[in-house]
């Protein structure tokens, strides 16, 4: 019956311009950029685009990927993704795998929960884990953009928050069969957690296409660089000082157009897996924070 | 027997505790580091003792103040508007009752949780320029001036502050939304029966309702009051706005990576970890008396 009152009715007209705007908000930037990196070089230096490209045009794109260093960038960013990826998913399943067993089967499991909790905490900091890397060899090594993320303490809670909700008569009839724990984890647990495996492996794709910092600091040689850090170190440090740069970078990238198509590329991989991410993510999240 | 019937679980355990051994662990012991005057060339051995030398100094260097300060007044921001703002939202897109139109309000606003700094920092530079970015043409076009936003101290914690907000509104608001969701829709039907108001309904069952999550979400996010964004911070500012922009975890990568500084950053940075985790305890604690909630 209210629903039908004059104040609500303007109160939704006003909610759903509001929200638009909001929404507009959060995409507008992004649609910008797009459209002044399809835009005429000319175009885009007269600052005369807004959200649709003026002189239409890809050369921005080609010059973007004829450049031979964004390319072996975007190699390591794929590399690294993939590597870290499978690895952290790995490593994060066998572990839920044990962590989600009642203290009853498993005693010892409060142990090994609170050794990893713990890491959520508290940290050495950002310099004893440069020198431990440092101390292993792993500078300029894709090891040091792997390995120190690869646990991820987050993903295990979610993963064995998981586990905990498959039934317990799946597993003891596996066992019955006389399967053996590595033989359930990976006919029984594995494929009927494709969904919630299918959202962390998301996840740790993106943590890691997203990851420039350990670029920085684990890679001395700038042709280690995987492509967030090399898009860090071309677009906005470049914007920072132009100290050390060489004329033909100048040259290159101060060009508008070519630096808008490089953070377009960069987003990609982002964007295209995002329908899949969105239609998980949400389940993922609440189920992780709100036990009650 | 005990092994017998466990062995399984531990070597599955084995290579996640190997790596959080060596990569977290390790470093903690890294940092005794903070109590030396640390040279790479002889090792923690080789170095001499300062004891508490490095931690007097943060405090009488002439930045040191100014960098605490700047992390707290940009973290606390932050917390307070990424609470209050993904609340208002959630309320507001919970009163939709087109799902198409939510469901693409959704979409687009939890788009940019998903991209990293880097791309949000170029976009940023691109757009807020002083030499024709798109939002100081706007400005323009209404009469108002160019603003440095990026190279004026104040106007840089704004944007940092409100960009942060911009970037994470929407994802922070899931957590709200789904309680909303949750809310059983006979309460609704009840008070409307009863003759009340819709805004009357949101005051009396909405937020009653959220209210437990969002006291949970407050106390938790002040264990991060020295969060105040690094990756953000690192993407966004240059040496004109050091004075106002600098942060703890800006400072001790400038001044102990870029600087050499291993053992002052050390220190820095174990003065931000024990606040940090003093505070993260002290949060859990209160949410856990004030909401009931546990980690586990």
């Amino acid at each position: 019956m209210h629903y039908r009152s004059r104040g609500y009715t303007v109160f939704t007209i006003l909610n759903t311009v509001f929200l638009c705007l909001l929404a507009l908000i959060c995409i507008l930037p992004l649609v910008h950029v797009l459209a002044v990196s399809f835009s005429s070089r000319a175009a885009a230096t007269a600052n005369i685009v807004n959200f649709w490209p003026v002189g239409f045009t890809t050369d921005a794109y080609v010059q973007t990927l004829a450049n031979g260093k964004f390319l072996k960038a975007m190699w390591i960013g794929v590399e690294r993704t993939v590597l870290g990826t499978i690895l952290s998913m790995v490593v994060v399943t066998m572990a839920s795998y044990s962590l989600s067993k009642s203290s009853y089967k498993f005693p010892g499991r409060q142990i090994y929960i609170w050794i990893f909790v713990f890491t959520m905490l508290f940290s050495g900091g950002l310099i004893p884990s440069y020198i431990l890397v440092s101390k292993l060899h792993l500078i300029d090594t894709i090891w040091a953009l792997i390995l120190p993320s690869a646990v991820s303490v987050w993903n295990m809670i979610l993963m064995l928050n998981f586990f905990r909700t498959i039934p317990q008569e799946l597993e003891e009839a596996a066992h019955i069969d006389g399967a053996g724990h590595l033989r359930v984890l990976w006919s029984v647990y594995l494929p009927v957690s494709m969904p919630s495996i299918a959202t962390l492996s998301l996840f740790s794709m993106v943590s890691h296409w997203n990851s420039w910092f350990d670029g920085v600091i684990y890679m001395t040689n700038p042709d280690g660089y995987p492509l967030a850090t090399y898009l860090h170190s071309m677009i906005v440090s470049d914007n920072m000082s132009r100290i050390g740069v060489t004329s033909e970078s100048i040259a290159n990238f101060s060009n508008r157009t070519v630096k808008t198509a490089q953070i377009f590329i960069g987003a990609l991989p982002i964007l295209l897996v995002y329908p899949f991410l969105q239609k998980y993510f949400v389940k993922g999240i609440v189920l992780g924070s709100v036990k009650s | 027997m005990y092994w017998r019937k466990t062995w399984p679980f531990h070597m599955l355990l084995l290579p996640a505790l190997l790596l959080c051994i060596v990569f977290q662990y390790i470093p903690l012991f890294g940092v005794v580091i903070a109590f030396q005057d640390y040279q790479p060339w002889l090792g923690i051995k080789g170095s001499t003792w300062v004891g508490l030398d490095h931690f007097r100094y943060l405090f009488t260097y002439p930045d040191g103040k100014q960098v605490i300060w700047n992390t707290l007044i940009i973290a606390a921001f932050k917390v307070i508007m990424n609470l209050f703002i993904p609340i208002v939202f959630a309320l507001l897109l919970n009163e939709v009752r087109k799902i198409f139109f939510k469901r693409v309000v959704q979409t687009l606003v939890y788009l940019p949780h998903f991209l990293s700094w880097v791309i949000l920092g170029g976009i940023m530079l691109d757009i807020l320029s002083t030499e024709g970015g798109i939002v100081n043409r706007v400005l323009n076009s209404f009469g108002i001036d160019s603003i440095f936003f990026l190279g004026n101290g104040p106007w840089f914690r704004f944007t940092v502050i409100l960009s942060d907000v911009w970037k994470e509104f929407g994802f922070s608001a899931i957590i709200f939304l789904a309680t909303l969701i949750g809310i059983n829709p006979a309460l609704y039907e009840a008070a409307e029966i009863d003759g009340a108001t819709r805004w009357q309904q949101v005051k009396s069952i909405s937020i009653p309702l959220i209210l437990p999550i969002v006291i949970v979400v407050a106390t938790l996010s002040l264990g991060r009051i020295l969060d105040a964004g690094f990756d953000q911070i690192l993407n966004l500012y240059n040496p004109l706005v050091y004075s106002h922009g600098d942060i703890i975890d800006t400072f001790v990568y400038r001044e102990g990576l870029n600087n050499g500084q291993f053992s002052f950053g050390t220190a820095v940075g174990l003065f931000k970890s024990l606040i940090g985790f003093i505070l993260i305890v002290i949060s859990y604690r209160l949410a856990y008396k004030l909401a009931n909630y546990r980690i586990f």
